[in-house]
């Protein structure tokens, strides 16, 4: 596994396969002890650092790092120093001060975790960039789906909503294509990126295609990113194409939500309250995924003791890094 | 990393413990845990992955067998439990094609008060037993420990005994036992892999 996880590309089909198996063998079962947390990466620090809000990212990174007994740090901006005027380089190079492990971010802005990796010698991992990516909602995702459908190999999902605004849509579509599903995107027309066609999904404007595909993934209406635009002509009009209720889910098809949801808008409240969809496996998923990202993250990174060598020339490599971009 | 070191003892060979002895060994083990038993303990075997979970079933259905009565067993994976996370890198798992799904812990019974059976293949320096007990405490209060070996190889890094062994066999550190059994290996076997002359 690379030493960043920023972007679902940072990973290869066989390290997500990995992090999978991870979360299957040891960390589904933790959850269902009494006591719920193993030694593995005792005396590590991680630094959960959010710049935008978060419920079940950010619970479920804390809750990951103590599970594995790490020592678990929370920086919310809107307690941190970044109400202050600092810099996101001077925060991370403050935090770096600290010598983490490993540094979760959640940050507004494409690339901000990108960005933080040059400062910093711990192992960054992005909890979502903007309108960048979302790489482990992706993991977990995926992860949801293999325990639901076993392999994913032609397995056909649509991808419905927001499209445009959502990193969840970019990491997925990424991601569902490497494990060999057929991926269909679903919006109006102003809430798809540019270009879209070229990345190889299929593109519709109608949820009349449901009938098409195995699953059905939904998206949130990003209302607080279309400030100063308008993608669609009313909100009314956008619920009426787009919302997806119960009477377009036929047997056996499954439907998933990154969340949070907003009931009446992408998803009715039906269908939101129904057997069909796996929003919650999907936050128990996430937190299993998460627990086997934190240790293979470093557990793979990690120089083993007979080659010193190795490790003299990896840390060097670090600090070259290091010293060059500062 | 682990191939590279291996090369260096691909030397000889040589079966120590055919099949027929192996069979006899655990059925011997099974006999001294009986005799061991004291009024009131309730018994419950817990093998530790790979080849210690089979055995600790080998074991369980013998116990069943000779005493007549239904012996829990259960298998235990320790690899969150390590000493050397960091310092070796990953030594467990890494598929890099399909494999047969991995298997992690399974207690399938309560060991609070049971007089826990631990059973591995090879005892070397007891960190995987000092790991496998930090493992059975997050589970429960068992009342008792004992810890059964088909070999003990001697280089012992920590205070940790052994109540069953199998076989005693004295090693240098650039030896290497392999113990093969029938369930993962098709052929039960103890091999002595010497370093090269």
């Amino acid at each position: 596994m690379n030493r960043h996880l920023l972007s679902i590309n940072d990973l290869s089909r066989a390290d997500i396969d990995s992090v999978l198996a991870t979360a299957r063998k040891d960390f589904l079962e933790l959850s269902q002890r009494d006591i719920k947390k193993v030694p593995t990466l005792r005396g590590r620090t991680i630094i959960d650092l959010f710049y935008e809000k978060s419920t079940r990212t950010s619970t479920s990174f804390e809750l990951a790092g103590k599970r594995l007994s790490a020592d678990v740090i929370n920086v919310k901006s809107g307690y941190s120093a970044a109400g202050k005027g600092e810099s996101l380089k001077d925060t991370v190079l403050t935090l770096n001060a600290y010598r983490p492990d490993i540094i979760v971010i959640r940050h507004p802005h494409v690339g901000a975790a990108a960005f933080i990796s040059r400062f910093t010698r711990a192992h960054v991992i992005s909890a979502g960039d903007g309108k960048g990516e979302h790489p482990t909602q992706c993991l977990l995702d995926i992860f949801s789906l293999t325990q639901a459908y076993g392999s994913l190999d032609g397995l056909k999902v649509a991808i419905v909503g927001d499209i445009l605004h959502s990193r969840v849509a970019r990491s997925n579509l990424l991601g569902f294509q490497k494990m060999g599903m057929e991926v269909t995107l679903i919006a109006p027309p102003a809430l798809l990126p540019r270009g879209v066609e070229a990345l190889g999904a299929d593109v519709s404007h109608s949820l009349a295609d449901l009938a098409n595909v195995d699953v059905i993934y939904l998206l949130r209406l990003q209302k607080e990113r279309h400030q100063g635009a308008n993608f669609m002509p009313s909100l009314r009009e956008y619920i009426d194409r787009y919302c997806v209720g119960r009477r377009h889910v036929r047997p056996g098809q499954r439907v998933l939500h990154p969340g949070p949801i907003n009931r009446g808008v992408e998803i009715e409240s039906g269908l939101a309250d129904s057997e069909e969809n796996m929003i919650l496996e999907q936050v128990e998923a996430g937190l299993a995924v998460r627990m086997a990202l934190l240790y293979r993250i470093i557990v793979d990174n990690a120089v083993p003791a007979a080659t010193s060598e190795l490790k003299d020339e990896k840390s060097q490599a670090a600090n070259e890094r290091f010293t060059f971009h500062v | 990393m682990r191939v590279l070191l291996d090369t260096h003892v691909s030397g000889v060979l040589r079966t120590v413990v055919s099949a027929d002895q192996l069979g006899r060994t655990v059925v011997r083990i099974a006999h001294e845990i009986l005799e061991k038993e004291q009024p009131g303990d309730e018994p419950a075997v817990v093998g530790i992955h790979t080849r210690g979970a089979f055995l600790a079933h080998r074991l369980a259905d013998l116990l069943g067998q000779f005493s007549g009565r239904e012996i829990p067993v259960g298998e235990l994976d320790i690899s969150l439990y390590r000493d050397d996370v960091a310092a070796r890198g990953s030594l467990t798992i890494r598929p890099k094609l399909p494999q047969p799904e991995l298997r992690g812990t399974n207690l399938p019974f309560s060991i609070d008060e049971k007089t826990i059976v631990l059973v591995d293949d090879v005892l070397f320096t007891g960190r995987t037993i000092r790991a496998a007990i930090d493992a059975l405490f997050d589970y429960g209060r068992p009342a008792r420990i004992q810890l059964a070996v088909l070999v003990d190889r001697g280089h012992r890094e920590l205070p940790i005994r052994p109540d069953y062994v199998g076989k005693n066999l004295p090693t240098s550190q650039d030896e290497r036992i392999n113990v093969r059994l029938a369930e993962v290996d098709g052929v039960d076997e103890i091999v002595l892999e010497g370093a090269e002359e």
